[in-house]
């Protein structure tokens, strides 16, 4: 054994070496093969097997075998006007939440960075909406919004600004209302990363900067900026996918309601497979779904690449 | 010195407003949970209830069988994290330690599973555990949540392996330590903190999670926390409010906890991860 581990050692003190096959050596596949067939057989293959089931006419609880339709699933969906009605407010959605977000957690992640007073609370305070389950999160807005026990037409009551209204089952209000709430349950984690890049930023710099007679918003736009980047923009595109993503929320917010106008892709594919049990088209929802987000995130991350002069 | 000070008070004012915005609708949660259903049901609400009760919590557990989604939560969430962590530990390590076609690929995987559109996967995961005898039982959602949170705690882990640096691992090797014994009796005290950070995590999102519980059980009595919460809510939108604040709050308890010890270890390990990949 220790003859072995003494001929081995070469390759482990040189970790970066390329190994002779796809392991270096076979002991390693003992140490990862009870990750890797639960990542194959659980998200690898279901992950396939659901882009194959797009080009069926899978559904639930049917006897007769699955055909397969090549592709009459994306036909039909090109002309699913619910769809793309659902898909542009899950595109309205992503962006409204994902937009103040960032802005609203870069101004909290800088005023943590800075030495302020009260800055354990808004630290604990920040991390609360992370730590709390999405329908926990979406029964309390309920609480909110209540058009007669929520705070919110409460106040406005008191200041006197009318009666308020229904806002989760206003049409007009049902989306803003659940894009707030959106807003809240995300901010921890942006801020959470912001706040671990700002750290990151070289004070000295700052400092120097500041001796220079540079004021706050040079010294952000040339220090911490530049900086904070690549943080930024690996946050935004992550909070992208997942806001474009997210289900619970909403369905516990409003169930898509009123009217479907908050009826998020998620939501829609949801009832579309277990409600109507319509599988093989869900899945193609799916896949259209993941091509239109890898393009957009593709052109936004190409975008902000090429705009910037460092990094 | 005077513009310093508008700064400051501009700071400050800042972060009240943020601390406004962050708390209200946590005070208003707990606030109807100790409001009596006459005093919910007035057109005044106020944010201290003018007759503290605990009626709702005892409603709460007689409407909804609360205990018993607690235990199937416990579960399915302490379960995921074991097994999460014990099969992601060695994963990390040979990502941390070794560069090859494989581990490339397990990477790769972690990035991209984090654009998967659940509804992509779903689909097929209802029809695979299905053949697999795994539908509507505790044991496939812990599986399924198993891998679910296997990204993030290869992307913790593989940071804390790479924080133990390699020479320690050699001189174990001169002394004659096999490899297992190495990793078993040298790597892993020096993990214990690390891993145990990402089991907890591991706990947290799985004891939130609603969206694979909602459409993997189906079975009344197997379902977990979050879903028993939403049958608060009834058919047309309509909830009692004082059991559905007082379980809600009630529900969100262990996250706190778990979230409050791990905090520090889990936002340093995102950085030390995302700085070393």
């Amino acid at each position: 054994m220790t003859l072995a581990s003494a001929t081995r050692r070469p390759a482990r003190s040189a970790p970066r070496a390329a190994g002779e096959g796809p392991l270096a050596d076979r002991g390693a596949w003992f140490l990862v093969l009870p990750a890797l067939i639960p990542i194959l057989v659980l998200s690898v293959g279901p992950l396939l097997y659901g882009i194959l089931l797009a080009f069926t006419d899978s559904q639930s609880g049917r006897t007769q075998a699955t055909r397969w339709i090549g592709g009459l699933n994306f036909q039909d969906l090109l002309h699913d006007t619910l769809f793309w009605e659902s898909f542009r407010i899950g595109l309205v959605w992503a962006v409204g939440v994902t937009v103040p977000q960032f802005l609203l957690a870069l101004g909290l992640a800088l005023l943590l960075d800075e030495d302020l007073k009260l800055r354990w609370l808004a630290r604990a305070l920040a991390i609360v909406p992370w730590a709390m389950p999405e329908v926990v999160v979406g029964i309390m807005w309920r609480l909110v919004y209540n058009p007669d026990a929520g705070v919110l037409n409460e106040t406005l009551r008191d200041l006197g600004l009318g009666d308020g209204r229904d806002w989760l089952s206003g049409l007009g209000s049902a989306l803003p209302a659940v894009i707030v709430v959106g807003v809240w349950a995300g901010l921890p984690q942006t801020t959470v990363a912001l706040l671990a890049g700002l750290q990151n930023t070289p004070r000295e710099l700052h400092e120097a900067a500041a001796v220079d007679g540079a004021g706050a918003w040079r010294r952000f736009r040339t220090v911490t900026w530049p900086a904070l980047r690549p943080v930024a923009l690996a946050i935004t595109a992550l909070n992208l996918i997942w806001n474009f993503n997210s289900f619970a929320l909403v369905y516990v917010l409003t169930g898509g309601g009123p009217g479907g106008r908050t009826r998020l892709p998620m939501l829609f594919a949801y009832e579309e497979a277990f409600r109507y049990g319509q599988f093989g088209y869900a899945a193609a929802m799916g896949c259209v779904m993941v091509a239109v987000i890898s393009v957009l995130l593709a052109l936004f991350l190409a975008g902000r690449l090429r705009g910037g002069d460092d990094t | 010195m005077r513009t310093r000070t508008g700064t400051r008070i501009g700071q400050y004012a800042a972060l009240l407003a943020y601390l406004v915005f962050l708390a209200f609708p946590l005070l208003w949660l707990l606030s109807t949970a100790f409001k009596s259903p006459r005093e919910l049901g007035s057109l005044h609400p106020t944010w201290i209830p003018r007759h503290p009760t605990l009626d709702n919590f005892r409603q709460a557990f007689d409407e909804q069988p609360l205990l018993h989604a607690a235990l199937n939560s416990l579960l399915a969430a302490a379960g995921a994290a074991v097994i999460a962590v014990l099969i992601a530990t060695p994963l990390a390590y040979v990502i941390a330690r070794r560069r090859t076609p494989l581990t490339r690929a397990a990477t790769g995987w972690v990035v991209v599973s984090q654009a998967f559109p659940l509804v992509l996967v779903i689909i097929p995961l209802f029809l695979v555990l299905k053949n697999l005898r795994l539908i509507d039982s505790l044991f496939g959602l812990t599986l399924v949540y198993v891998v679910w949170a296997l990204p993030f705690a290869l992307w913790m882990l593989v940071g804390y392996v790479r924080a133990v640096p390699a020479e320690v691992e050699e001189a174990a090797a001169v002394d004659g330590a096999g490899r297992l014994r190495t990793l078993v009796s040298v790597v892993a005290p020096l993990l214990a903190p690390g891993i145990t950070a990402t089991g907890l995590f591991a706990f947290v999102t799985a004891w939130n999670e609603f969206f694979f519980a909602l459409v993997l059980l189906k079975t009344a009595e197997k379902q977990t926390l979050p879903v028993v919460l939403t049958h608060f809510i009834g058919a047309e939108g309509v909830a009692d409010l004082g059991p559905l604040a007082a379980a809600a709050f009630l529900a969100t308890l262990p996250s706190l906890v778990v979230f409050a010890v791990i905090q520090r270890r889990i936002t340093g390990g995102m950085l030390t991860g995302a700085v070393k990949n």
